[in-house]
């Protein structure tokens, strides 16, 4: 059987979990909501996995499947079909199969999770009439209990059913992006998961916290997703098509190197890849968006959705190409905020927002990859580090949901014994973030910090520094979280639904570094990989292990305090700094909200709106005018027919 | 002859008239009416207009007046109504309409005089009349009848008793 | 020919109609109103009967007769009216009648 052909099968099976979770999760039981939830997505992993090997084991040759025809406007012809390569390959197997251990994960995580009754969904009034009944003590006590139950149960499901339908509402949209053969139908897809973050991360909205930073990440990408549009509608202006290979190939043949067109469509594709991967001017969402529950911050915010930019920047980076200020940019961009980042990650207090700004720095990482033209290193850093940053937030899950709910890394301590499975997940997790060797982000950060070195020593020198401060950002929640003193009584322990996906996450962290995807058959040959020891792959080799030493000598030995060192009157400020993200959003707050507070403020009875106010005024004047008239005096009324009868005499004389 | 008749009548009518409109007692405006509807019936019959001047007495001044002399009888005014009635025909009050129906008047006069002068006296008979009216005025009859029949039961509707007050409050 | 001018009829007609609508406009009681709509629908049937005279013409006179049936009905309408009036608000004022005022 022609397993391939199956490819338009993998996004509709999220698609369909996420209908029927949406349309009749109310009336499903907790296990059934968990079958359908997990399962759609275990499917498509499953049909990705045939698909996905078939296609590596043969020719490599793009798959091209045209599923139809979307939108047929005169000449406008947009096709509705999914293209496969190895790039999307690489990105189906991220999706699909993280996504699956994600989802198994939260079948487990979720299920205890204290979800208050819903208020936006209607409601019918559970109260039973027996309680307006005035009954003896005992039983209108054992029937109130009983309502309570059954109310916080049926509140269970409907958060559970939500929360799995917006999961795979967000996979199918994921799916469809990174499938899509056409723009368009990317941009649908981009739209897609960014609904499904916004409502993921506004999940427990009865904390109005939450619904801000829902909107707040919604609207700062928009930002970019409109830069994106522009450039998109750009594109097709300027070359006539949607279709992404079409694209490139009439880019390349029109276009000469380095004039407007190319350099303006990729500085709007640019754009729209900063804000959804969280990068320089665009990156205060993604702290915040922590605010979601934990499997959401491993699936969306860490190894997939943020991502997504990179992704787009990969598949069109022939536009790229023929634009190398936008090219120099991007790997500025990505330098500039892995260091400002993992600053940041450096003094966080939050295990999640430690996570947050570390996503946020390795995807510096794998921008700087893609601005230096390391095309195939940056997409192998994002399968790594999907891998490993899911095993670290869905470890740090287990620490949180075990410590009820507890965030602050030093609220908790000495968690080693106590969790021996989250314990080595987030050792192993860490070790691959801070890129220690046999470790696959080793090999991950290694090419790229090398190809870079090739491009320009001074990135490297930057990236380098970053690696120092990602191993000390990396190993002070490791030292701070399970050495030390026990903190916490651990009471519960996770079943087998939440230690399987770490287990094998552990198993792909360990040994991702050795999978290889023929990349190659998509990018064009840049670096050959110097694998010869010298130098610079010393340095770039030694850095985390500096950055591990650091953070040991600070938070395990205790040779160092960071007390006292934030104790000095300069250091203190920076650490506040770093603390608030290098201060963006006060920044942002000052530039644009407050202005536009002030401006609507201002204009808070509209201006425009007098004009419609005037004319009601004038009517109503009219009419009061008109109706003192109408006295209901019948001599009056009379008194005028006669007034008029002269009138029209008199006129009737004067002509 | 004629127009000494004329113009001794015509005196009537419009002093009986205004006698009518002064009057406190609705019964004595009634008898002042009834007497510029007499008048009135007299320059029809100079005019030439028999017919009109004997309808004008058995209908206008006999069956019409009849019907307000019932109504005034049913009312019951007596001196309080006269004593209000006084008090409503302040000079403030009528100084006002009666200055615009004199411009009125006025207009009137000024159209009536410049239209030429005419003289009338051709006598119409009854049967002419019956000819016309009979002829190609039948509709008008028919109309005539209708809204006699609209005013019957209007009239029988309004002054119904069952619509007593309260009957709909 | 016994020589009444028409413009001394018609004037004459005018004159009766405006001393009518004083009535109307001046008077407050209800039947003293319909009393002086009487006289203004009597003026206005002279008039007619006057330009009828002056052609020898029957439609004037016909059209005498149909203000005839109309003030007949009117009459009958009006005074049914002013008899509600009377039971309901116990007065004939009809300015303390505005409840319709706007």
């Amino acid at each position: 059987m022609d397993m391939i052909g199956l490819l338009g099968w993998i996004p509709l099976f999220p698609l369909l979990g996420f209908l029927i979770l949406a349309l009749a999760g109310e009336r499903l039981s907790k296990s059934a909501i968990a079958w359908v939830g997990v399962g759609s997505v275990a499917v498509s992993a499953l049909l990705a996995g045939l698909v996905g090997s078939e296609f590596l084991t043969g020719t490599l040759q793009p798959y091209h499947l045209a599923l139809g025809t979307w939108i047929e406007i005169d000449e406008l012809s947009i096709a509705f079909g999914f293209y496969l390569d190895a790039l999307s390959v690489t990105m189906l197997f991220v999706v699909t199969g993280i996504g699956f251990l994600i989802h198994l994960y939260a079948a487990e995580f979720m299920a205890s999770d204290p979800v208050l009754p819903p208020f936006a969904i209607p409601c019918r009034p559970r109260v039973p009439w027996e309680l307006q009944r005035p009954l003896d003590r005992s039983e209108t006590q054992r029937s109130s209990k009983n309502t309570e139950l059954n109310a916080n149960a049926s509140a269970f499901d409907l958060g559970y059913a939500r929360f799995f339908a917006y999961m795979n509402l967000f996979m199918a949209a994921m799916l469809v992006l990174v499938l899509s053969d056409n723009l368009l139908l990317l941009y649908l897809g981009w739209e897609g998961v960014g609904l499904g973050s916004y409502l993921l991360i506004g999940f427990w909205y009865e904390n109005p916290h939450n619904g801000y930073a829902a909107r707040k990440a919604f609207v700062m990408t928009r930002v970019g997703d409109t830069a994106l549009l522009i450039g998109l509608l750009l594109l097709f202006r300027q070359l006539h098509s949607f279709d992404i290979q079409l694209l490139m190939l009439r880019a390349t043949a029109h276009w000469p190197a380095g004039t407007l067109m190319p350099v303006a469509a990729a500085a709007l594709l640019l754009g729209g890849a900063l804000g959804k991967s969280a990068q320089l001017p665009l990156q205060t969402w993604l702290p915040d968006a922590m605010a979601g529950p934990t499997p959401v911050s491993a699936l969306i915010h860490a190894a997939t959705m943020v991502t997504a930019g990179v992704y787009l920047i990969a598949r069109t980076h022939d536009v790229f190409l023929l634009a190398p200020p936008v090219q120099f940019a991007v790997a500025t961009l990505g330098a500039m905020t892995l260091l400002m980042a993992g600053c940041s990650a450096l003094v966080q207090t939050d295990i999640k927002r430690i996570l947050a700004y570390s996503t946020i720095s390795q995807i510096g990482y794998m921008f700087l990859a893609l601005g230096v033209g390391a095309w195939s290193e940056a997409m192998f850093h994002l399968l790594t580090h999907a891998v490993f940053k899911a095993l670290l937030f869905l470890a740090a899950g287990a620490v949180i949901l075990c410590c009820h709910h507890e965030h602050s890394i030093f609220k908790m301590g000495g968690l080693r014994k106590s969790m021996p499975l989250a314990f080595w997940s987030f050792m192993i997790g860490s070790a691959a973030l801070s890129a220690l060797p046999f470790t696959s982000g080793f090999y991950s950060k290694h090419e790229i910090l090398s190809a870079v070195y090739q491009v320009s020593p001074n990135l490297w020198a930057m990236g380098c520094l970053g690696a120092l401060i990602t191993g000390i950002y990396s190993f002070r929640p490791v030292f701070v979280v399970f050495f030390g003193v026990q903190s916490h009584l651990v009471t519960k322990s996770p079943g087998w639904r939440m230690n399987l996906p770490l287990l094998l996450l552990i198993v792909l962290t360990l040994f991702g570094g050795l999978l290889r995807l023929p990349l190659d058959s998509v990018f064009p040959l840049v670096f050959k990989v110097d694998r010869q020891p010298n130098l610079v792959s010393l340095i770039t080799g030694a850095a985390p292990f500096f950055g591990v030493s650091i953070a040991g000598l600070f938070y395990l030995s205790g040779a160092f305090s960071a007390q006292r060192l934030a104790a000095y009157r300069l250091l203190n400020p920076l650490r506040n700094l770093f603390f608030s993200g290098w201060g963006i959003d006060a920044l942002y707050d000052a530039l644009f909200v407050q202005p536009f507070k002030a401006l609507a403020k201002f204009n808070k009875h509209d201006v425009i709106d007098d004009l419609y106010t005037m004319t009601a005024l004038i009517g109503q004047w009219l009419h009061l005018t008109v109706s003192a008239s109408q006295t209901g005096r019948i001599r009056w009324y009379a008194s005028s027919m006669a007034l008029g009868a002269a009138l029209i005499l008199a006129i009737g004389r004067q002509s | 002859m004629t127009l000494t008749l004329f113009y001794l009548t015509s005196a009537v009518a419009v002093f009986a008239t205004v006698m009518m409109i002064t009057r406190l007692n609705a019964v004595h405006g009634l008898l002042y009416l009834i007497l510029s509807l007499l008048s009135v019936g007299v320059l029809f019959f100079l005019l030439g207009a028999h017919f009109a001047a004997v309808l004008e007495v058995i209908i206008y001044a006999g069956a019409i007046m009849v019907l307000f002399v019932f109504v005034i009888m049913m009312l019951n005014q007596g001196q309080t109504t006269i004593d209000r009635e006084r008090a409503w025909l302040q000079p403030a009050i009528w100084i006002g309409p009666s200055l615009l129906a004199l411009l009125l008047f006025g207009e009137m006069a000024v159209v009536i005089l410049f239209g030429g002068s005419a003289e009338t006296g051709s006598v119409v008979t009854a049967k002419q009349l019956g000819m016309v009216l009979y002829g190609p005025y039948l509709l008008a009859v028919e109309l005539a009848s209708m809204l006699l029949l609209a005013g019957l039961v209007g009239a029988y509707h309004l002054g119904k008793p069952a619509l007593k007050s309260g009957a709909r409050s | 020919m016994n020589g009444i001018p028409m413009e001394q009829g018609l004037l004459l007609s005018a004159m009766l109609f405006v001393l009518g609508l004083i009535g109307v406009l001046v008077r407050r009681n209800l039947i003293m109103m319909l009393m002086s709509l009487e006289v203004v629908l009597n003026a206005t049937g002279l008039a007619f009967v006057v330009a009828g005279s002056r052609w020898g013409d029957a439609d004037g006179q016909i059209m005498f007769l149909l203000i005839l049936t109309l003030a007949a009905a009117e009459v009958g309408v009006g005074l049914g009216l002013t008899l509600q009036v009377f039971r309901r608000f116990h007065t004939l004022d009809a300015d303390s009648l505005n409840e319709m005022k706007g």
